[in-house]
C-alpha cells in the first residue's frame, strides 16, 4: 500500500474517528467542530427526517462509570424546556462506548459575530439570556461557561444560550454534564470537575470559579460572566475580568456592570433576575438599583424618559405666551 | 508492508525479547512501522540527500538491534515514539560527528524499504522544498515525524483492510470505502445515492457497507496502534489522540 495523501489521510482520520451509529436513527452529515470534550457533528435523524446536532462527547480516563453518571445528568439538563436553552432529544451510548447527546440544530449567528445591532437590541438579548439562565438555576443547574460564543441569536430574533458542557448541578461538585455545544467547542473544558481543575473560559470567569474549587461556585458565576457579556455588548471589546469598560457608556449601564462583575459574589445581583430587571430599567429609562444618581442625573433622566409629555407642556406654554404677548395688550 | 505480527503482543516488549526470534520479529513491524516516519524526518529535519538518509535509515534501525538501545525504554518518562525520534537524533548527530571514521551500513537487514516510493512522497512536502531554510523549531519535528508516523499507521490498515475485503469476497464493501474515504482524485465526495448508482446497490447498502469498513479501519488501526505501544496507557493515549475514543471503553 503506497502512502496516503494528506488529503486522503485527512478523510481517513474523519472516517475513523466518525462515531458508529449502527443500531440508532442517525446519520452522519458533516462534521462541525471539535474541543476538548468531543466532536459535534450535523447529522440526520432518519425516522423523523430532520437535520440535528450530535455531540459525541471524549470519555474522560479513570472513571469507569462517568458515562452512566453523564447520561443520568444529561436527563436532568432534558428537563430545562426553555425557548432560551437549546433542547437535547437524545442521549445515549455507541458501540465503542462513546455517549452522545442528540441536539436541536441552531442556525444563526453567536454573539460576538452579530452585525450592527443596536445598544436597545442588545441589551434585550441580554435580558434574554438572563431569562434562560434564571430558569435554569431555577432547576438547580448553572451554566459556567457563558460567553459571546455561546449565546445564538437566530434568524428571527431568537436567543438560545448554547453549550451546557461544563454545567454544574447544585450540590453535585464532583461532576459536569458533558453535554453540548452545537456551533461552538470549548478548548478549555474538560468534562470532570473536581478540585484544582478549572473550567469555564478566561474573561468571562467569575474569581472563585478561577480558584478551581467547584464548592465555591454557584448561580453568582453566572450573573458575573453576564455582567462580561453586557461589558462586551456595551464596548465591543473584551476586556480584563475586572474592566467594567468605560468610554460612552453611561455610567448607570457602566455602574451594572461593575456591579455583576464585582470579585466578592456577595457584592454581586444575588441572582440573574435582579441582574435583568437592571438592564431592563435601564433600556426603559427608569432608575436602576446599581447606581446612586445625583438630583441633575435625575433630572435628566426623567426628562428624557417623559420627554413627550414635557415637550408637549413646553409648546403649549410656548403658545400661551405667544398668545398673550400679541393679543393680550 | 502488512509485516505486523499476528498476535497482539507489543513491539515494543518485543525488541527487548531475549530470544532473537520474537526480537528479529518485533524489529521487522517495528522497522515497517517507523522507517518512512525515520527517513523523511532525516531528510526534513537533517537536511541529509537522498542517499545519505537512506543509509543512516537502515543503519539506524541495524544499531538499535544490535545494540538493543531501543529495548531500553522507560515508559514512565515518554512515549515510545517521542522516545524513538530522540534516540535517532542522538544517532544522526553522532554519524555526522564521526563522518568518515565509521564503517557505513550495518550487516543487518529488515523489511525491504522502499526509499524511491518514500522520496516521491516527500516531494510533495512543503518542509521538503525548505532544505536551505533554518532547522524547524522541535515542536514542527514532533508534528512532522507524528504525521508520518501517523500516515505509515493508516497506509498499513487500509491495506489489511483491502487483503482482508479480497478474501472475504467483500470487495463491493471495499469500493465504497475507496470512493467515498480513500479517493482524493475527486474534487468533491460522491453522494450516497451517486455511489450507489455506480456500484449497483441500494443506497441504504452504501450507509451499511461504509460502516462496515470503517467499523474494520478502526478495529485494524487499533490493533496495529496497541502492538506499537508500550503500555495500556500509551495505547490509551495515542488512541484517543488518534481516534478521539478510549479503546477500553465498552457500552454502558
Amino acid at each position: 500500500m503506497s502512502a496516503l495523501s494528506d488529503a486522503a489521510l485527512r478523510r481517513l482520520r474523519d472516517a475513523a474517528e466518525a462515531p458508529d451509529l449502527t443500531g440508532t436513527k442517525y446519520e452522519i452529515v458533516g462534521r462541525i467542530g471539535q474541543g476538548g470534550m468531543g466532536t459535534v457533528y450535523r447529522a440526520r435523524d432518519r425516522e423523523l427526517g430532520r437535520e440535528i446536532a450530535l455531540k459525541v462527547v471524549r470519555l474522560p480516563e479513570g472513571a469507569p462509570d462517568i458515562a452512566a453518571r453523564m447520561m443520568r445528568e444529561a436527563r436532568t439538563l432534558a428537563l430545562l424546556e426553555h425557548p432560551g436553552i437549546v433542547p437535547i432529544h437524545d442521549v445515549g451510548t455507541l458501540a465503542d462506548g462513546r455517549v452522545f447527546y442528540a441536539m436541536k440544530l441552531v442556525r444563526g449567528a453567536p454573539l460576538h459575530e452579530l452585525p450592527g445591532v443596536s445598544l436597545p437590541e442588545r441589551l434585550t438579548i441580554v435580558e434574554r439570556v438572563c431569562e434562560a439562565v434564571a430558569f435554569a438555576h431555577a432547576h438547580g443547574v448553572v451554566h459556567r461557561d457563558l460567553k459571546p460564543q455561546n449565546v445564538m441569536v437566530g434568524a428571527f430574533g431568537e436567543v438560545l444560550v448554547m453549550d451546557w458542557g461544563v454545567a454544574k448541578i447544585v450540590g453535585d461538585t464532583t461532576v459536569s454534564l458533558g453535554v453540548g455545544s452545537v456551533a461552538g467547542t470549548d478548548e478549555h473544558a474538560e468534562p470532570t470537575t473536581g478540585h484544582g481543575v478549572v473550567l469555564g473560559t478566561p474573561g468571562y470567569m467569575a474569581p472563585e470559579q478561577a480558584a478551581g474549587d467547584p464548592s465555591l461556585v454557584d448561580a453568582r458565576a453566572d450573573v458575573y460572566a453576564i455582567g462580561a457579556l453586557l461589558r462586551d455588548l456595551c464596548t465591543g471589546n473584551p476586556e480584563s475580568t475586572h474592566s467594567d469598560g468605560a468610554g460612552d457608556v453611561p455610567r448607570p449601564l457602566r455602574a451594572i456592570i461593575r456591579r455583576a462583575m464585582s470579585p466578592d459574589p456577595r457584592d454581586r445581583y444575588s441572582d440573574v433576575t435582579a441582574l435583568a430587571h437592571d438592564v431592563a430599567a435601564f433600556r426603559a429609562g427608569d432608575r436602576v438599583t446599581a447606581y446612586n444618581e445625583n438630583l441633575f442625573e435625575r433630572a435628566r433622566r426623567l426628562a428624557l424618559r417623559h420627554s413627550t409629555p414635557i415637550l408637549l407642556v413646553l409648546a403649549y406654554l410656548l403658545m400661551r405666551l405667544t398668545f398673550l404677548a400679541v393679543f393680550g395688550r | 508492508m502488512g509485516s505486523f505480527p499476528a498476535t497482539r503482543h507489543s513491539v515494543v516488549a518485543g525488541i527487548a525479547s531475549p530470544d532473537i526470534h520474537a526480537r528479529r520479529v518485533a524489529f521487522d513491524a517495528l522497522v515497517s512501522a517507523y522507517w518512512r516516519p525515520v527517513y523523511k524526518y532525516v531528510r526534513i529535519k537533517w537536511r541529509r540527500d537522498r542517499d545519505d538518509a537512506a543509509d543512516l535509515t537502515q543503519e539506524f534501525f541495524a544499531r538499535a538491534f544490535e545494540k538493543g538501545s531501543l529495548g531500553r525504554f522507560e515508559p514512565a518518562r515518554a512515549r515510545f515514539r517521542t522516545f524513538l525520534r530522540l534516540c535517532l537524533d542522538g544517532f544522526v548527530a553522532n554519524e555526522i560527528k564521526a563522518r568518515g571514521r565509521l564503517k557505513r551500513g550495518g550487516d543487518v537487514s529488515f523489511v525491504p524499504l522502499d526509499f524511491a516510493a518514500a522520496e516521491h512522497e516527500l516531494s510533495t512536502h512543503p518542509a521538503a522544498h525548505g532544505a536551505g531554510a533554518a532547522s524547524h523549531a522541535d515542536h514542527d519535528e514532533d508534528d512532522l515525524f507524528r504525521q508520518e508516523w501517523v500516515r505509515g499507521l493508516f497506509s498499513d490498515a487500509v491495506g489489511a483492510l483491502r487483503a482482508s475485503c479480497e478474501a472475504a469476497g467483500k470487495t463491493k464493501q471495499f469500493a465504497v470505502f475507496q470512493r467515498y474515504d480513500l479517493d482524493d482524485n475527486a474534487d468533491v465526495r460522491p453522494t450516497y445515492a451517486q455511489l450507489a448508482s455506480e456500484l449497483a446497490i441500494p443506497v441504504t447498502q452504501v450507509t451499511n457497507y461504509l460502516a462496515f469498513a470503517r467499523r474494520e479501519l478502526r478495529r485494524l488501526l487499533l490493533e496495529r496502534l496497541r502492538s506499537l505501544c508500550a503500555t495500556d496507557e500509551e495505547f490509551r493515549l495515542e488512541a484517543r489522540e488518534l481516534l478521539g475514543a478510549d479503546p477500553t471503553s465498552r457500552p454502558a
